[in-house]
């Protein structure tokens, strides 16, 4: 792999625990991410994988820096962003690109699916014009597999494999160095899966994009990236390139996590060794 | 790129028959001065309490008879419709704007900015509402301005509420992070993102508000706090109404059941919105 | 071969105002002590079988042909109350979200002794002495302490435990969970579905389980239906089925589950061509009913 388009170091991040925040005064806050330092190389695919409470959400966000970190320094293309205010990551926005979870809240009820695309591509100025905005969002949607007939609609019209080729299609539509994919098919039936993750194979292949797909399943992982990074409680338990770290896990908590997934064979005994 | 469809109205019968009187009552309060049949103003102490026309003794001309002094009954009901429209709109969208973007930014920035905000909403909503009308309109002049700054100023408090409710519920929505994410400043966020999508609730309640706001009118000038005497309102007919009720009836009853149902149809007119809005809403 | 507990022959329904079939002639039968797995992905129908056993259809979904039967009696032919009671004291439901299915104002002891008290009579002492015994066969620790709290207090997989305690709380002969494990982490559903396993193993129960993940059924089931826009189209054993999958659907969702130890044989979307096919196949036999019924 090339050179490293992320550099993170010695990465800390606590939030508020709005739960305890006492009547007056501030919350408490809980420590999410230790001390992680990692690298995401440019043009690969790094899995990050770790149970709820893991902290993966949370190291995704911060990457992009939608949160601010405590501590640390996350070195994008050669910038250490980690202490730029709003004001300073705006013109980087168009090169940290987001797809979330849930394809039913993440797409603005009240917009058609072409103003969806559209916007950031105006925001940005990758388009100057109405006209040449709707051209760009149609050709994004093509790319993901959808009829341009789909820009007049809304999100709610849609089936959530569709919604989420829709929040695929305003990532790429910028053409960004960086896309997080945040748990993109942990909401979706097993075929809608598949396609999902065939359209992003074959959207890197031709767009060679660098991205970070975060997810709770490793057999998920397993087929789409080319590294993938462990986590367990805001700490970095192994990180390794994807082959060796199915065949070799030098960690028990990886090798736990793999043995949990229940292969669709049939053994007996698997159930008796939890 | 077409904007964001506000309203996607398939009008249920609570939707057109309420919309149906309040557009009536709006044709008759622009129109006032054309249509009515006398000068709701001119008094003729020969045709007093003149029953209206179905009831023996009426005299033709009077179709809901006259009041003590003479007054022609429709008139005063037709021309009465101006204040209490004036006030609706007036006091409804006043109390509309002043609450939803307050309770926009407590919602949308939440922490000091919302405690502040929300603080305010409290103490305010622990005034009796009708009392401190009755002590603002008397402070300020009894005037239709005065009853719409009052009104504004004691009813923003539920749009504030309901209004920061909604946006912190859409403030949740992924939707809004990837604005953020995209680089939108929070200020656009709000506007572009977050308003559309509370803008139903708005509606919804500015029309429930403009039902409140003609009653308050009503209860003031039924106190003699609202304009001058020689305007006619619904609640100064009822007043006047009332000390009669045995003799003449009929100028007790015609003008509530104008308040009645213009009230009503405001507040069926919001329910038949909030049936529309919610499927798409949710 | 034992006799079926729960038996469902030839079960449709349909949406009352545009007569959409939701579920097509399902037939399936569940045996005592037998683990049955339906899966299908999300609009299947598999959530409308569960309700149709326990007679909660939803108001606007009618019955349009068939019967659910347990312990051979026809639950179609039974008033509202006299269903309510015979299917109280012998099925059980295991939810999927164990957050919303427990009362958040109850503590965890009521939560498992109000069945045993309301549904078969039990005296309030001893109810609370078999509630503590559950706890203890669903291995939470300290049983007494996690009576006294309250849903919110536990983490997700104990919330499971204290749903899957209350299911067998009443000596059910037949259970049905409805994708209990699928909002657990992966090293959480595997104690689950092995505590699950035990329990039903030693109390003889028949189980219908609800899954769209094919490793689950592997794992836990003996038997299964699969399910596509309401129509059974696969059932047999779950050793035939993953041996020998006879349907082009069945074969579809083998291909698409993801593996991590056959990397570049998983994750396969299915054809167009195929889904196109069964799309085909559900309208042919839909126009099929609907002349065999003007017919009559």
């Amino acid at each position: 792999m090339a050179d490293a388009l992320f550099k993170v170091e010695d990465l800390h991040l606590s939030l508020p625990d709005l739960a305890r925040k006492p009547l007056f005064g501030t919350a408490p806050r809980i420590t999410i991410l230790k001390g992680l330092s990692f690298t995401v190389p440019e043009g690969a695919i790094t899995g990050i994988v770790g149970e709820s409470g893991s902290g993966k959400t949370s190291l995704g966000r911060t990457l992009i820096r939608l949160l601010t970190p405590d501590a640390g320094r996350i070195i994008f293309a050669g910038r250490d962003i980690a202490g730029l205010d709003d004001e300073a990551l705006r013109p980087l926005r168009r090169d940290l690109q987001i797809i979330f979870q849930d394809p039913f809240s993440s797409l603005n009820p009240r917009k058609t699916v072409g103003a969806i695309i559209a916007s950031p591509l105006l925001l940005h100025k990758v388009a100057t014009a109405g006209g040449e905005a709707r051209d760009l969002a149609l050709e994004a949607l093509t790319q993901v597999g959808l009829p341009a007939s789909f820009a007049a609609r809304y999100p709610h019209e849609l089936s959530g494999g569709q919604r989420q080729r829709v929040g695929i299609a305003r990532a790429v539509a910028l053409k960004p160095r960086f896309i997080l994919a945040d748990e993109i098919v942990s909401g979706l039936d097993v075929s809608s899966q598949a396609q999902i993750l065939a359209l992003l194979m074959e959207l890197r292949a031709r767009m060679n994009f660098t991205m970070a797909f975060i997810s709770h399943d490793l057999s998920v992982v397993r087929r789409l990236c080319d590294r993938v990074i462990v986590m367990r409680k805001g700490e970095i338990v192994e990180d390794a390139d994807t082959v060796t770290l199915f065949d070799k896990p030098q960690h028990a908590y990886t090798r736990l996590l793999r043995d949990s997934i229940p292969l669709p064979e049939v053994s007996d005994g698997w159930l008796q060794d939890a | 790129m077409a904007e964001a469809r506000v309203i996607r109205v398939k009008a249920g019968p609570r939707l057109w028959l309420s919309g149906l009187w309040l557009t009536f009552f709006a044709l008759a309060a622009i129109f006032a001065p054309l249509i009515v049949p006398h000068d709701p103003l001119a008094q003729d102490l020969m045709l007093g309490k003149l029953p209206p026309a179905w009831v023996a003794g009426h005299e033709p001309g009077y179709l809901l008879g006259t009041d003590s002094l003479g007054r022609d009954v429709l008139s005063r009901l037709i021309s009465a419709a101006r204040p209490a429209l004036f006030v609706a709109i007036g006091a409804g969208l006043a109390a509309c704007i002043l609450g939803s973007v307050l309770g926009l930014i407590a919602g949308f920035f939440g922490g000091w900015t919302d405690r502040v905000i929300s603080r305010i909403v409290d103490i305010w909503m622990a005034f009796p509402p009708v009392l401190l009308s009755i002590l603002l309109v008397a402070f300020l002049n009894p005037s239709l301005q005065s009853v719409i700054i009052a009104i504004a100023i004691i009813d923003w408090t539920r749009f504030c509420r309901v209004v920061r409710a909604e946006t912190m519920q859409q403030r949740r929505m992924d939707y809004v992070e990837s604005a953020r994410a995209m680089g939108l400043s929070s200020i656009a966020t709000l506007a572009r993102e977050v308003l559309p999508n509370v803008l139903p609730a708005i509606i919804v309640l500015l029309s429930l508000e403009m039902g409140i706001a003609v009653i308050v009118e009503a209860i003031l000038s039924y106190v003699n706090l609202s304009v001058s005497t020689d305007q006619a309102t619904w609640g100064s007919m009822i007043a006047e109404g009332r000390g009669i009720i045995y003799q003449a009836w009929w100028v007790l009853v015609f003008p509530m059941i104008a308040l009645f149902l213009t009230v009503l149809a405001f507040s069926q007119f919001g329910e038949g919105l909030k049936e529309r809005f919610d499927p798409v809403l949710r | 071969m034992t006799e079926a507990y729960l038996d469902i022959r030839d079960l449709s329904v349909a949406l009352q105002h545009s007569g959409d079939r939701l579920l097509r002639r399902v037939s399936l039968a569940v045996r005592p002590g037998e683990v049955h797995a339906l899966v299908g992905e999300s609009g299947a129908g598999k959530s409308m079988i569960a309700r149709a056993v326990f007679g909660i259809l939803p108001k606007a979904v009618t019955i349009l042909e068939g019967q659910v039967t347990i312990e051979g009696a026809d639950l179609n032919g039974m008033s509202e109350a006299a269903r309510r009671l015979f299917i109280g004291k012998r099925a059980a439901f295991i939810p999927q979200d164990p957050l919303t299915a427990l009362n958040p104002s109850k503590r965890i002891a009521d939560q498992i002794s109000d069945r045993l008290i309301h549904i078969l009579g039990m005296p309030k002492a001893k109810a609370h002495e078999r509630a503590a015994a559950l706890l203890e066969e669903v291995k939470i620790a300290d049983p007494e302490r996690v009576m006294r709290l309250y849903p919110h207090e536990l983490s997700g997989g104990m919330r499971q435990r204290v749903l899957i305690a209350a299911a067998f709380a009443g000596e059910p002969r037949l259970i049905v969970a409805d994708e209990p494990t699928t909002a657990l982490d992966v090293t959480v559903q595997r104690q689950i579905l092995a505590l699950i396993a035990g329990m039903q193993a030693r109390h003889g129960t028949a189980l219908l389980f609800i899954t769209h993940n094919l490793g689950v059924v592997a794992k836990l089931c003996q038997t299964a239906s699969v399910l596509y826009a309401g129509k059974v189209v696969e059932q047999t054993s779950v050793r035939r089925l993953f041996a020998d999958p006879r349907h082009a659907y069945t074969r579809a969702l083998m291909a698409a589950t993801p593996r991590y130890d056959r990397p570049e044989e998983s994750l396969k979307p299915a054809s167009p061509e195929l889904m196109g096919e069964l799309a085909r196949e559900v309208a042919e036999t839909d126009a099929l009913w609907a002349k065999e019924r003007a017919h009559g």
